[in-house]
This record gives C-alpha cells, structure tokens and sequence, in this order.
C-alpha cells in the first residue's frame, strides 16, 4: 500500500473546516491528510459518493469483563448471525454482543474507526485493554468507573479534596484509561452494603459513608475540569430508567455548576410521572436546559426496536428490569469499586414505555439546537445494537419515513410526546456532526473527525443514496490511517488500531494513602494493580490542568 | 514498579510474585530465587500447594528444547513438523491452555481460526457446566475481595477449597478481616455441604451431608423454601437431609447480609452436571429477593479462567469451539476434545500446557495414541511422552511475564522469577503461526 493517496470528485461533508457537500479533492499522505500530493499519486474516483472523516462513537460497550459476560451467555443469540472470516480478517460471531474482531470489523462496515469503551471498573483494566488490542481495525479508549470507589467516598468524606484529585489522577494513570466515568454515584454501595438496595436521589445519604451522590458528582466533575482531561466527566446519572427521573437529570446537570460535563444516554434520565406508574416524556424540559447551557453535552441513547441487552454498571437497574420478564440474570460486583448487572432485553413497539423511549430520544434529536452538543449513540447494546446507527439515520434525515414507522408504534405513547410535531430533517452536514465531528471534538481528540490539513486519514466514502439507510449501511471504502482497509465494500487489509489514554500529573504521595487502603481492602497487591507499561501499547493524550 | 532486590549476588528475591498453580492466583508471594541453581528455594506466603508448584518447578537443562519421535531436534524443525501435521490434518484439535497466559492463548485461538480447527479448554472436562449454567440462568457473582469485604455467609458446595485451594478461605474469603467485616471469621457463618465430611469441614460452622447424586434435589428444596413454599416430605428420603435442616439452612441463607456459594466439581461432574450448576445458580439469584447473594465457582487450574474468557472475547463462546465452517461454533459434547477423540474423530492434535494422556477416559486415551499430537509443557508428561512433537517451555509465571485471569475473572500480572532456556508457549505459537500461514498459503 503505497503511503500516498488522491481522492477525487467526491462531495465533502467536514463540518469543522465549514465544507458542507463541496467536490473537492483530499490528498493523503504517511497517513494524514496533507494540502497536496504530487500528481501521479494514486486516486480513488470518488463521483457520485460522499466523503466524510471516519465515524466516531462516544459511547459503545464493545470491551471488558461486563461485555465479555454478557457475550458468553447468549450462545443462542451468536449462533445465527456466525461472522466468517476473510483472507485478511478474523472470524467471531455476531449478535447483539459480537466478539472482539467481529466488533472491529462491523463498526468499520459502518464507517467507523475510532470507538470508546464505555464503562469498565479500574481492576478490570488489563482485562478491558486485552480485548481492546483484539478489536479490530479501530481508535479506541474506555473511560474508568469511579462514582462508586470506597478509597474516594472516604477522601471526599474527610473533604480532602487536593487527595481526591490525586487518587483520580492516580487511579487514571494506573488503568490508563481515557476519562472518570460515573455510574449512578453512590448506587452500588447501596446495593451490595444493603441487601440489594437502591438510591434515588442525589441528596440521599450513600449508604455507610456520611457523603451524597450530589458530592461525588460535583467532586469529579471538577477534578476532570481541574485536571484538563480531554473529555470530561462522563456521568450515567441516577436514578436512570425510572419514571420522574429527569429533574434527577437537572439536578445533576446543575450541580456541574457551569463546568464542563457530558451526560451520557440521556433518553434514559428523561422520563416524568410518578415512580412506579407509566412514564412521560420530559425531553422538552432537558433540551431546553442544554441548549442554554454550553457546559453540557449528552449523547441520546436512542432506543432502537429489537433486540437489546442492558449492561451496566447500575446493578440495582438490572435487577428491576429482571422483574418486568424473570429472564436470565447476571450481578457482578467489583470490590470498592462498582457493581454491574446484565439481562437480555427486547424492545417493543406495542409496548408503551418501549414506545415512549423510542420517541424520546427522537425528540431529543429534533429539539437540540446545538448537534454539536447532542451526539448519536444507542448505548450500544443497552438500546439496541451499534448496528441500527443507519436506520437511526434514516429516521433523523427522512420525516415521511420517521411518521411511517410511528404508525407502526404504541400510539397511546406517541401520542403523549411531540414526535409528530417535529418537522425537522437532519441534513447529511447534520449527520456529519453527530457521528463524528461532535464526538470527536468532545472527545478532545483534534485529529479526528475532520478532513482538515494534519488531520488522520481516517476517512469513510459512500455511495450517495436516497435511501439513506441503505447509504449509511455500508461504506464504499474506508481508510484508517490513510491505509484502505475496504475497497468496493470489501476488506483488503487487516490495519491495528491504537488505544488512547490520559497521563495527568499528579502527586506521588497519594501512593502512600492508597496503599494501606489496598493492603486491607484490596484482592490484589497494590503493586500489581497499576497496568504495566510493558503490557499494552498506548497512545497518550495530553492534559491542561487548570494552574 | 521494580520489585526484585539483589540480597546476595546469586539470590533474587521477587516480591509481589504471582502463584499460578490454582484458580487463586495469589500475587502477595515472595519468592527467594537462586539463580545459580535455577531454582526456587523459599516461597514466603505461599500455601502447602504452592511451595510445592514453585519448588517443583526447577529448570533441568539437560532436557531438549524439542523432540520429534523422542529424538532431540531444532526449535524450528519442530515447528516446521508441527505446522505440517496441523496443516494436513482434516480435523485438528487444540486442546488445553488452562496453564498459560492469556497473551499464549489468544495466539493459540488465532491458530485455531486460521487452521478451521477445533479448540477446548480443560473447562470441558471440570467446570464446563458451569458456563453452560451460566449461559442457561445467568450468574449473580462478584470478586473475592467483596467477599472479604462482605460476605458473613460462606457456604463451600461439593468443594473442599481446604485441600484444593488452601487460601480461598484464609486469604480470601473466611478468615481475613473486612471493610465491613471487622472481626474476620467471628463475623462469619461457614457452611458445608457435601456427600462426606473432608478437611473443609473441620472449618465449617455447619455441615450438611448429602446423598451422593442428590444436590440438585437439595438445591430445588432449598429454592421452594427461598420462594416462600413448603417441603414435600420425599425430599428427605431423597436427599438425605432431615426437612427441619433444610428449612434451617434455606433460613440462614435468606436471614445474612451478604452470602456466597462456593462450589466445585461436586457439583458440576456428577449426575446432574449442568442442571446442578443451574440450580445453585437460580438459588442464588432467588435469595437476592431477601438478601445479597453471589456464587462463584472454585475453578481450579491457573489460567483455566482466562482461557473461558479468552475464547469468549475471540470466538463469543467459552470453550467446546469449532471453526471448520470458517466461523465458530460451540457444542458441549460435539466438540469438546473428550467427546471428540472418544469417537476417534480427530486426525491430529496440539495440547497446549495440560496433559488429557493422564485424566481423560480411556477410549479417548486409546485414539489419541493413534494420531499425531504435538505437545507444549515444561514437564515430560504421558501426553509429551506420545506425542509425536514434543516442546519443553518455560513455566509460566516462574518463567514467563504475562497475565493469568484469576477464578473471579480478575486480571493477574506475572512477574517471572529466573530465566528459562526454554521458549514460551508464546514463544513457540508465533512462529508455528506464522509457518502454518505460509504453508496454507502455499496450498492455494
């Protein structure tokens, strides 16, 4: 594979450098895009076809000790969609949870290279980076787990804050993850400490330390902020899936108290009524709020009709969910750490909340008025498989299709939310922002998500189709790195992705704190718990702390 | 991060090391290490199990790095055999891994893909019911530090972790003190449950004896309690245990803070296999209607986890796979490696790191002594012995750095204690990859 490459005629969407459908042509070489390359430089005619920087996802569940589980207890569900291998690729299976390559391989399909892992507790690091280096093809990086963390419930119980910020920065150096991820704070102590209970609330009491939710969530959103990650806090907010939990949401959304923070599936935390009964939508409330307040962005976590497995770390969720069908279930708790909880799901469209949820991300969509701070996710594969982003598309872009398919809902739901009231289509410059412009620059990562000089070569070109499904279903070609990876929708090449972490600085001391906390608490050596550098290669992405 | 200290200059002492003899995978070891000699003199921590796994496990240079018909060869020559006998076979079988790291078997799974052959962990033939109940219920499940933490209800089922795993209770889960369990094992209930009384019993608080064959009755009994039903008199005669000891059991179980089911091949190699584990599990699923409960299955080889874990991540199942449709499949009983040779399917076999010539049934023995095997392991064994290809490799962990998954799926480092002359399974499975991608090449 020659390093140089000219691709030709095709219609540029790039909405970080303003280019909205222009032909014009983009010149790769040693695996960035350059202002120009000499003439005889090979070229992909792209005419008739769309160009755009490779899709990134701020939120998928593909790796970890949580996705492992819930991939090998559904053999039923792997065995009829079997993923064959190639003379260049793996073969896996398939499925609502595939297997690490095939993961790789159909986010790639889809035009996809750079995918962050969304939730994994710090002890499982090694794990999470194991079969992150066996994803295929992508970009990826995962954000670690510690709204439940015991040794940082006590620092922010004895209001040390300066020992807060290091042991995050510590904990963040020693999983190399890429930022603090936070998963109903306070939920899991809950859980595990009183015989499976729950917190609601963010000014409840955490159960058997003298702190709230409130605290956690403010305490880490200002440490990723003091700390200058590249993304900030990612927060599963309380409370999620239950009705009325969208002042929850608020709450939550206000305790950041104008610093940045990222509220992830956020269709979750929108629901109104009363615990217990049917929920209503309140996306209005929740858009209203973003769209005055820049320090907040969100991904949807749209609700897709299917199959669906709810993976996560708010054990207490899963359990409810267990009770609405007695399926098979998964607990496993992580010690002073996190709690996690699986159960296989379906969604429905003649069921009301089903319904309901569905419209609400919808509404989400058409209501945010900056797509730069509402980006596309389903929580893969808590709202349905990755697999769906081009029918999601399709209903973003395409009204008479979006009001087709509503016919086809739980009226007594749709009807209670403004979805048919919402005219808006999504242009592909639109489409452009929330599947890789947006995420990407959220994500901090500047070399992504754009055609511009020096950006990575990850670039994805479709044929043009009205059906926009069908356009976004599978891509023509893809490059990683300037490499062509799928020429006329095939694999050509098998190229390895990195994996991205922060590093921030951060005072030695600490060490001696956390480790007396390890020695009494812990399964492992605290020497043994920092992932070894000579374990995984990975990519650092520079912090700015705050001075 | 360096934990190693010249104490004299032939002696090492390695701090933080790891014991990947059992599913424990204690790291608190601190090993003394003559590295003259080449061997472990002192293991500071470990129990009687693994003293003896790291005193065993000396390096005899004498022996080749490779044999071919018992006649010493080149490391390469033996590869170059080994790729061709995997390569002409029709039906290739891999079986083993329970005793290498993770980073080994992921390159043996991606052998396994490349060579549609098929691929088993000893999972199969020990807790491979287990993942089956899983993959039926569901498992409620944790890590052993919660457990250390937590858990004022031990129960030990058809398991005797006293003789097999020695510190799953001292270090883990009986003895230690807790974050919420200040006073270790006074705060602890232990409970026993087995078809006769074994060194685990003399630590337990309760023992229930059950009727060998009958613990999935007992475990059904003990869930319509758990329910809030009542007890058919036939389940004493059926199980063995008096109605009132049931009901007394099924009482504490509900009536604890945070409870867990350790169990073993008691339960998952007798009649029953499966549907015991199933039931043990949806038992514990039930009493998390009352209280919090968790199981965890006392799994017994080094790696054994991190071999499920690995297959899952690559293939989506846990072991008993398949690829000569060039996509996998998974079949307890089609292709697990005892079903497999006991039928005399294969044609030929690659046993990485366990030894199926010493453990398996005999019509299984019988037809592997009639195929070509190739054989990875640090010790002459009966399956190195008939193998045709034959690898000494280091040990891992006394050997070799990498990662082992630890019984709670945890991730474990190794930090090797002295150099062994002897290749790595990793050492070997890349180049025997890259010479079986070069010859199927050659073939098309």
């Amino acid at each position: 594979m020659s390093s140089a490459l000219r691709i030709v005629n095709g219609k540029i969407y790039d909405p970080a450098n303003n280019i909205d459908g222009e032909v014009r042509d983009i010149c790769i070489q040693d695996g960035k895009i350059v202002e120009s390359v000499p003439g005889d430089t090979p070229k992909i005619d792209a005419h008739g076809m769309v160009v755009m920087p490779g899709g990134v996802d701020i939120h998928s569940h593909i790796a970890g000790p949580k996705t492992n589980l819930a991939r090998k207890f559904q053999p039923e569900d792997h065995r009829y969609d079997p993923h064959p291998g190639t003379e260049f690729t793996r073969s896996g299976a398939g499925g609502i949870v595939p297997s690490t390559f095939a993961t790789g391989y159909r986010f790639a399909t889809l035009g996809y290279t750079t995918v962050m892992e969304a939730a994994v507790p710090p002890l499982s690091a090694r794990h999470v980076l194991e079969e992150l280096e066996d994803t295929a093809i992508l970009d990826k990086g995962y954000y670690v787990l510690m709204g439940n963390n015991s040794f940082l419930h006590r620092m922010l119980e004895k209001g040390r804050m300066e020992e807060f910020r290091n042991a995050v920065a510590w904990w963040l150096n020693a999983s190399k993850a890429y930022t603090i991820k936070l998963v109903c704070p306070g939920g899991d102590e809950q859980w595990k400490g009183d015989k499976n209970a729950t917190i609601n609330q963010i000014d409840e009491k955490i159960h058997s330390f003298d702190i709230t939710p409130r605290q956690v969530i403010k305490a880490l959103i200002d440490t990723a902020n003091d700390l200058g990650l590249p993304h900030p806090a990612h927060i599963h907010c309380n409370n999620l899936g239950h009705s009325g939990n969208y002042t929850t949401t608020l709450d939550t959304m206000r305790a950041a108290e104008g610093r940045k923070a990222h509220i992830t599936h956020i269709q979750f935390n929108s629901y109104g009524g009363e615990p217990g009964k049917n929920p209503t939508s309140k996306a209005k409330e929740i858009s209203d709020f973003i769209n005055e307040n820049p320090n907040i962005s969100a991904d949807v976590g749209q609700v897709m009709f299917g199959k669906s497995v709810s993976m996560t770390a708010d054990a207490p969720l899963a359990w409810m969910l267990r009770h609405v069908k007695e399926r098979k279930w998964i607990n496993c708790d992580t010690e002073c750490e996190s709690g996690c909880g699986i159960i296989p799901f379906e969604y429905q469209q003649n069921v009301y909340t089903h319904t309901l949820q569905w419209a609400i991300g919808l509404e989400l969509f058409l209501m945010a008025k900056d797509p730069w701070r509402m980006v596309l996710s389903t929580d893969h594969p808590n709202g349905g498989s990755f697999l769906n982003y081009p029918r999601l598309i399709r209903l973003l872009m395409d009204r008479d299709f979006r009001k087709q398919e509503a016919a086809a809902v739980n009226q007594k739901a749709l009807l209670s939310t403004s979805l048919l009231d919402l005219d808006r289509e999504y242009s592909l410059q639109e489409i452009a922002i929330v599947t890789r412009a947006a995420p990407a620059r959220l994500l901090g990562l500047k070399h992504k998500g754009h055609l511009g000089v020096g950006a990575d070569a990850d670039i994805t070109i479709y044929d043009e189709h009205e059906n926009r499904e069908e356009m976004f279903k599978t891509a023509r070609y893809v490059l990683k790195d300037g490499h062509l990876f799928i020429k006329n929708h095939e694999f050509c090449a098998d190229p390895v992705g990195r994996i991205y972490q922060v590093a921030p600085d951060y005072d030695k001391k600490i060490e001696d704190e956390i480790r007396p906390f390890f020695d009494e608490y812990y399964s492992v050596q605290f020497d043994n718990y920092p992932v070894f550098d000579t374990h995984v290669e990975t990519e650092i992405v520079p912090t700015y702390p705050v001075q | 991060m360096d934990s190693s200290v010249a104490a004299e200059p032939n002696i090492r002492v390695v701090k933080n090391a790891t014991c990947t003899f059992c599913g424990c995978v204690c790291d608190d070891m601190e090993l003394t290490v003559d590295l003259d000699q080449k061997r472990i003199t002192k293991a500071k921590n470990a129990c009687v199990l693994g003293k003896a796994w790291f005193a065993e496990h000396s390096v005899d240079e004498s022996r080749p790095v490779a044999m071919i018909e018992g006649k010493e060869v080149s490391l390469d020559e033996a590869i170059d055999e080994a790729a061709k006998i995997l390569v002409n076979a029709r039906f290739p079988v891999i079986y083993g891994m329970s005793n290498s790291t993770s980073e080994a078997q992921r390159e043996t799974v991606k052998m396994a893909d490349l060579l549609s052959a098929n691929v088993d962990s000893t999972s199969s033939v020990c807790h491979g019911p287990t993942g089956m109940g899983l993959q039926g219920v569901g498992e409620p499940t944790t890590t052993l530090g919660e457990v250390k933490n937590r858990a004022d209800m031990i129960v030990y089922w058809g398991c005797n972790p006293s003789d097999c795993h020695p510190r799953l209770s001292t270090h883990y889960a009986v003895n230690p003190k807790g974050m919420y369990i200040p006073n270790g094992r006074k705060d602890r209930t232990v409970i026993n449950v087995d078809v006769r009384s074994t060194t685990t019993t003399n630590i337990a608080d309760v023992f229930v004896q059950v009727k060998p064959g009958s613990d999935f009755e007992l475990l059904w009994g003990l869930r319509i309690l758990v329910r809030g039903g009542k007890l058919n008199p036939a389940f004493e005669e059926q199980t063995g245990v008096p109605i009132d000891v049931i009901e007394n059991l099924a009482s504490r179980l509900m009536s604890c803070n945070y409870g867990i089911l350790f169990f073993g091949m008691g339960l998952t190699m007798t009649r029953g296999r499966h549907y015991n584990a199933s039931a043990l599990h949806m038992l514990a699923t039930d009493l998390n209607e009352h209280t919090h409960f968790v199981v965890k299955p006392a799994r017994g080889h080094g790696n054994v986890t991190g071999a499920d874990t690995v297959m899952s991540w690559q293939t989506g199942y846990p072991f008993g796979i398949n690829f000569n449709r060039g996509y996998p499949r998974h079949e307890p009983g089609e292709f697990t490696t005892t079903d497999i040779m006991c039928r005399g399917e294969a044609d030929a076999a690659c046993i990485i790191a366990s030894d199926p010539m010493a453990n398996f049934a005999k019509p299984a023995i019988d037809h592997m002594k009639k195929i070509p095997m190739i054989s990875f392991d640090p010790k002459p064994t009966p399956t190195s012995q008939a193998a045709r290809v034959a690898f000494t490799t280091a040990c891992y962990g006394i050997n070799t750095p990498g990662t082992v998954y630890r019984m709670d799926d945890i991730p474990i480092p190794l930090r090797p204690a002295f150099e062994s002359p002897f290749p790595s399974d990793l050492d070997i499975l890349k180049p025997l990859v890259k010479r079986i991608r070069e010859l199927k090449r050659a073939q098309y």
